[in-house]
């Protein structure tokens, strides 16, 4: 049992991890319930509430700027995610499983990968894509975007496949059952979580992507949210964006705390996969 | 990178297809390298393609970017591209501009490194001791700020502090240097620390969770004789905890390194460079998409690519950084 002091800090120290990550989210989110008219008020919190910031980006003025950008941010980091996803499950078995002159050179390529500075690509890719007609599309992000992805998914995968019981497939086969069974059967319920979790991490990342997003784009054909949220602009040349800006920055973040809240086991398993080792 | 070892390495290799007693019937030598080989070939049908598109999308981007640097090559007169050979890093390397987005990405480095460590410690702490109930809580929260956006970091940042839109001025005008007209944003040093504070709000859950992962791996019973032995809590830290993590919090600092020397997103938003705040990412982009210089622009993204080396080397061969369990650190 805990003694009342122990309680205390206890209370205390969640109280103030839950100020640490959530104070930021919050005072957005206050903003963005704030009418123009308050924006310069200097408060935390709007002293009368509006709707009329979410009205503006999902029906009204800046409509057609934030709905096609985020129709592109999903859109692209959903299919970079799951080629990233095939890709990497497919490397990662085979890394995991069979033996292979290689291997070893498939993974580190995927940790040099995942250091390297995305914005040195950028350029390169800049005046090839305007040369190619790849240029403010959507395979000219995706593409890009498996820089972003397809590490980390290696990466991870290769660790959960690794803690995978292979024997049981083994041993379902000697039960009796095909090769394919023995697979669908024993291996893919295992593998599954993984497979899921990684998906889930390099989601996150592709979501997240900035650099890729403004240099590759001019238009709302493929401007992905966080880009297009530079691009703002209020709905008159003197008014300042503020409202909107943390409007849509709400409805973005909402299906990352919506995943979060589901996954969170998950995830941070995910990030820390390998890290136990040695 | 050979210092690096794979993940989960130590974890028994089970079953895997070549082991001898599958084949342990006759004509055993030509079966075996048989069996060798078409599982190698199998191994690289399944990781080739993944192989190759990793290639593709990094290896000769910047192939091509070490080439254009070489030469005097603007977009907006494509015809006139002539050789200059190592002239653009001259250039460069002579200008005052590239060696102050230098200084001041390393500061946003070091700084935000270190504080990440010290708070990244703290949660990982407060996560690692939790009570089991409050343990899922603890998580979620810590997960928020790793999975928004950077972007949408950045702008809360900035409203916060903004002179205009912001509550920081009106809340906290009784700290001396702070008052309602307080502009943050049009000086070096304060420019910097809400740049720093958004870019170390989003990333220290990373680095705590790798943190909490290390802090498992560090053996109860040697922590509870300390503490019979009559070690003070700091004591126990220095002597017992962090020795036992040592790995976990090199490879968290060095991914998060390389990580901040990359910062772009929460400076474009905050200043776009202005006040003095201009990094090298920012300087790289602003070079070649900005004003489509390709020549030089490349020229500092190979840079730029050559400071991460230069990094990951110091790190590996002076520190023995083992790189491998450490990845996702956006």
């Amino acid at each position: 049992m805990l003694t009342t002091k122990q309680r205390i800090w206890w209370a205390l120290g969640t109280v103030a991890v839950l100020l640490y990550a959530l104070f930021p989210v919050a005072a957005i989110f206050a903003t963005s319930f704030k009418p123009s008219s308050e924006l310069t008020s200097g408060t935390f919190l709007p002293s009368s509430p509006t709707l009329s910031n979410y009205e503006s980006i999902l029906a009204g003025d800046a409509q057609e700027l934030f709905l096609s950008s985020l129709r592109n941010s999903i859109g692209i980091s959903v299919i970079s995610t799951v080629l990233a996803s095939i890709l990497a499950t497919l490397a990662a078995y085979a890394i995991a499983r069979l033996d292979f002159p290689g291997k070893k050179l498939v993974l580190m390529t995927s940790l040099a990968v995942s250091i390297f500075p995305v914005i040195s690509i950028v350029t390169p890719l800049f005046n090839l894509w305007r040369t190619i007609g790849l240029y403010d599309t959507w395979p000219g992000l995706i593409i890009p975007y498996m820089s972003l992805t397809l590490p980390i998914s290696i990466w991870t995968l290769t660790a959960f496949f690794r803690q995978i019981p292979w024997e049981l497939e083994q041993a379902a086969q000697v039960d009796g059952a095909t090769t394919y069974q023995a697979f669908r059967r024993a291996i893919v319920p295992l593998a599954a979580p993984g497979v899921f979790t990684t998906a889930l991490i390099a989601f996150f990342i592709a979501w997240n992507d900035f650099v890729y997003g403004i240099s590759l784009t001019s238009t709302s054909a493929a401007r992905p949210v966080p880009a297009a949220l530079a691009f703002f602009t209020g709905s008159s040349q003197f008014e300042e964006p503020t409202g909107a800006i943390s409007a849509a920055a709400v409805v973005v973040t909402i299906p990352v705390v919506v995943l979060v809240l589901l996954f969170q086991r998950q995830i941070v398993s995910g990030l820390t996969q390998g890290a136990v080792k040695g | 990178m050979s210092a690096a070892t794979e993940p989960g390495a130590t974890s028994s290799r089970t079953a895997a297809p070549s082991s001898s007693t599958r084949n342990a019937t006759s004509s055993r030598k030509p079966r075996r390298s048989a069996r060798r080989r078409a599982e190698a070939r199998l191994g690289w049908i399944l990781a080739g393609p993944a192989f190759v598109v990793m290639l593709a999308v990094t290896l000769y981007p910047i192939l091509q970017a070490v080439w254009e640097s070489l030469f005097n090559y603007q977009l907006t007169a494509p015809d006139d591209r002539t050789f200059v050979g190592l002239n653009n890093y001259l250039v460069i390397l002579t200008d005052s501009i590239f060696w102050r987005a230098m200084g001041v990405t390393t500061l946003i480095m070091v700084i935000t490194v270190a504080v990440e460590l010290v708070i990244g410690f703290a949660l990982a702490m407060v996560m690692h001791r939790a009570l089991k109930r409050l343990r899922g809580l603890l998580r979620t929260a810590i997960l928020v700020p790793y999975g928004i956006i950077t972007v949408v970091s950045a702008f809360a940042w900035f409203y916060a502090f903004d002179t205009t839109s912001g509550f920081v001025n009106s809340w906290f005008d009784w700290v001396p240097g702070i008052s309602s007209d307080l502009n943050w944003f049009a000086e070096t040093p304060t420019a910097l620390i809400v740049i720093m504070a958004s870019e170390i709000w989003k990333t220290t859950p990373f680095i705590s969770l790798l943190l909490l992962a290390g802090l498992a791996q560090v053996p109860g019973d040697l922590e509870e004789a300390a503490k019979v032995d009559g070690a003070t809590p700091w004591q126990v830290f220095k002597r017992v905890i962090v020795p036992n993590m040592k790995a976990a919090i090199m490879v968290a600092v060095l991914f998060r390194a390389l990580d901040a020397f990359r910062i772009f997103d929460n400076v474009f938003i905050m200043t776009q460079g202005s006040a003095g705040t201009e990094v090298l990412a920012l300087l790289a982009y602003r070079t070649s998409i900005g004003q489509l210089q390709i020549g030089m622009g490349s020229a500092i993204s190979v840079l730029l690519f050559l400071c991460v080396i230069v990094i990951c080397f110091i790190a590996i061969k002076v520190f023995k950084v083992d790189l491998a369990p450490a990845q996702g650190g956006k």
